[in-house]
């Protein structure tokens, strides 16, 4: 059961930056859809909900898309559902139901850097890159690794208008549950992006696979091939939504999923 | 803490702590037929309608709904009575309990999507469980609700 002393909702960013840095022991709260399962004692509570954060803005060559846009906002947004073959709707579409999507925040997801995300993997294969409040842009996939290094609030992630082709795949054990893999892919000239997330470690690149495949027809042979290099190069771990020995099994499943849609899209761009 | 909401259609001011959660509020205010299920954000029967959005009212704070919209199925009643009689010609009402919540998310759906298709009826409905009827007979029951509000438009 969770506890919260003292709640605020500042009005802007910069309000929020400045409670924060000025609380020790306070809390930034997104959506806070999985606040009610915790058991954390909060001294202030800072809600980001009125601070200007939930858009989602088409410029010409990127998306800009506010921390606190929901995942439900994604997946109805029509821009967003153009580009890539509607990846990101993709990749939060299968989260629990509806009513959770229009509560769960794009950055809440980003910021905790959570294992299970789905759209974490989905954005580490496109050209993503996180706008926080005081360090400024970095890539997504350097803030995975190494996170924020001082306290501070994630603004907005951007992403780049590439012109990939993508696709989505995960495995759960019921339409709704959270995935025991999912695996996210991009491909544009060749050169292919993979990541495999809710190992049930946060999403990483594939990279050995990824110079793989680089450059070459996707014959059986490569597809198999492919299929036996990310099962070597990625690292595993059980829970108890399934093994090490299962995951390895369906991550094989999932790149081969992934690569004979991006090569289906990829034959009728050529007709 | 006091927050002010408009809840169907009614501006209110309601005395709450910062670690109250919506449903709870509701509820004690007399909102009854919001239901209360898994209190984890996952069966979907306490679902309301917060500015104009289906979200579960059992892990949403109180203190986030200050300034906000909120609709219950108390604030429906026509609509919710029409499509529980179409899942009542469909057998599919029997405990009921889970049935504000769909009904919920049916105008959700509504709103969103005016001729959904199967697979977005679905789409839509998946955050509601039912666990005494099946979800077939909701399938029929919403697609005839759904095509009596489409030939109503002409």
């Amino acid at each position: 059961m969770i506890s919260i002393k003292e709640y605020i909702a500042p009005k802007s960013i910069e309000e929020a930056y400045n409670l924060l840095v000025s609380n020790k022991g306070c809390t930034l709260i997104g959506g806070g859809a999985f606040l009610r399962m915790g058991a954390k004692s909060i001294s202030l509570a800072i809600d980001l909900s009125k601070a200007g954060l939930s858009y989602v803005e088409e410029k010409e060559e990127t998306f800009e898309i506010g921390a606190m846009t929901t995942f439900g906002d994604i997946e109805r947004h029509k821009g967003l559902n153009k580009v890539f073959n509607n990846l990101l709707a993709r990749s939060v579409g299968d989260i629990v139901g509806v009513q959770l999507r229009n509560l769960v925040t794009v950055g809440g997801t980003v910021y905790s850097r959570y294992g299970f995300s789905d759209p974490i993997t989905a954005l580490l294969v496109l050209e993503t890159d996180v706008k926080l409040y005081k360090q400024g842009i970095i890539p997504l996939r350097d803030f995975l690794i190494k996170g924020s290094k001082e306290r501070d609030i994630l603004e907005a992630i951007i992403i780049k208008k590439t012109g990939r082709i993508a696709s989505f795949q995960s495995m759960r054990n019921s339409k709704g549950d959270y995935a025991i893999l999912n695996l996210a892919l991009s491909m544009k000239d060749g050169s292919y992006s993979i990541a495999v997330g809710a190992r049930p470690n946060r999403g990483i690149l594939a990279t050995k696979t990824m110079d793989f495949l680089k450059g070459k027809e996707l014959s059986k042979e490569v597809l198999t091939e492919a299929t036996d290099i990310i099962a070597e190069e990625i690292i595993f771990g059980s829970n108890t939504r399934g093994s090490e020995a299962y995951r390895r099994q369906i991550c094989k499943v999932l790149l081969k999923r992934a690569l004979e849609e991006v090569k289906g899209y990829d034959n009728k761009s050529e007709d | 803490m006091t927050i002010k909401v408009k809840i169907n259609g009614v501006t209110k001011s309601f005395e709450i702590q910062p670690d109250d959660f919506l449903i709870d509020v509701l509820r004690s205010n007399g909102y009854l037929a919001v239901k209360q299920g898994c209190d984890t954000g996952t069966c979907g029967v306490c679902t309301i309608h917060l500015d104009g959005k289906a979200v579960l009212s059992c892990v949403v704070l109180a203190a986030k709904a200050d300034g906000c919209e909120i609709t219950t199925i108390e604030g429906v009643q026509s609509e919710a009575e029409r499509i529980g009689n179409y899942l009542i010609s469909e057998g599919v009402d029997q405990c009921g309990y889970c049935s504000s919540g769909t009904i919920m998310s049916i105008l959700y759906l509504e709103r969103c999507i005016k001729e959904p298709t199967d697979e977005e009826i679905l789409h839509y409905l998946n955050g509601n469980l039912c666990r005494c009827t099946g979800y077939s007979g909701q399938l029929r029951a919403i697609k005839r609700y759904m095509e009596a509000k489409k030939n109503e438009r002409g």
